[in-house]
């Protein structure tokens, strides 16, 4: 056997076999956030949508993330154009209604959209329990650094992002990440 | 192609831009400096929605809220390279069209070079061997 020839084979074909292996583990549609672990970007956005007693807020009204502090707060982005935000509507506006009383905050933010649209597909989904703000020229979405609609982001009591989900936000997924800020925070 | 193209729309449009220019002279330059210089930091950040473009050709329209961002920073008074580490802060490196060079970025940059001399080196070896073949060993006759 040529050993010469053999371990120049190996020279060149060990690295490209390590790389590509790297490259294989990665979900090329995944891209990771930077935010996670980070302070959440503030923001001072209006009310267009309401929502339902008792977690409604009125038209109008300023949610700020910065009055927010203490409280766990789930804040989505979403579309009435998005097809996959139907998907995770009911299951959101349902999860919010059961923290009713306890220190979190769902916020709903509009994405490249007008709040009469947003109005109206709240209207066809059969409502939402929770307040959504409009966000004109997407700033805050870029300041959450968006990709698309829906995402939704986990805020902890502490002000930092926890979590980030992107696509449908599974209820059951939504309830075990607030309880357990809920659960580290010390709230019940 | 698209230089071609470029080069075409701006001659065609050289005589309304005299106009422009003998009109509104130091707005247009204002401006023109501060489009020249949007231009150039959103042609470095890739579109999230469109993700081979850069926000300075994708028609997306998060592009164009993005490209408004690079203005109005620009305009704020903040560096090309504060503006594409805004970007990079939210979005991470991947929002770079061209990868940072350090880390395991720089295999992006070394692969090529490498690939490339070792092709070169491969090829030369091969030529040098067919182009000089061993000579036959010589017959033993009795």
């Amino acid at each position: 056997m040529n050993w010469r020839r053999a371990a120049i084979a190996a020279a060149l074909v060990i690295p490209v076999v390590v790389i590509f292996s790297r490259g294989m583990k990665i979900d090329p549609r995944e891209i990771p956030s930077p935010l996670p672990g980070n302070p959440a970007p503030t923001f001072q956005l209006a009310v267009f949508a309401p929502g339902q007693p008792p977690l409604e807020r009125p038209i109008g009204d300023t949610v700020r993330l910065a009055d927010l502090k203490g409280r766990v707060v789930v804040l989505n982005f979403w579309a009435s154009w998005c097809l996959a935000c139907r998907d995770e509507h009911v299951g959101l506006t349902q999860v919010a209604r059961e923290y009713a009383g306890k220190p979190v905050q769902f916020v709903g933010s509009l994405y490249q959209d007008t709040p009469g649209n947003g109005t109206q597909w709240i209207a066809e989904m059969g409502g939402q329990s929770y307040p959504s703000v409009n966000d004109p020229k997407a700033l805050t979405a870029i300041d959450y650094g968006l990709y698309g609609v829906p995402e939704t982001f986990f805020i902890a009591p502490d002000g930092k992002i926890a979590r980030k989900i992107t696509g449908p936000a599974p209820p059951q997924v939504v309830r075990h990440i607030v309880d357990s800020l809920l659960t580290t925070s010390g709230s019940p | 192609m698209r230089v071609l193209l470029a080069l075409s729309l701006v001659f065609a449009t050289l005589p309304a831009r005299a106009q422009i220019r003998t009109d509104t002279t130091p707005r247009v330059t204002t401006d023109s400096a501060l489009e020249a210089r949007t231009s150039a930091v959103a042609s470095q950040l890739r579109c999230p929605v469109c993700q081979g473009l850069s926000i300075q050709d994708s028609p997306s329209e998060l592009a164009q809220s993005m490209r408004s961002l690079v203005r109005d920073q620009l305009a704020q008074g903040k560096s090309p390279d504060q503006v594409k580490a805004y970007f990079v802060s939210k979005y991470g490196e991947w929002i770079l069209l061209t990868p940072a060079p350090h880390g395991f970025n720089l295999l992006a940059y070394a692969v090529p070079i490498l690939i490339v001399l070792g092709g070169g080196a491969f090829i030369a070896l091969a030529v040098r061997r067919w182009t000089n073949p061993a000579p036959e060993s010589p017959s033993t006759t009795d």
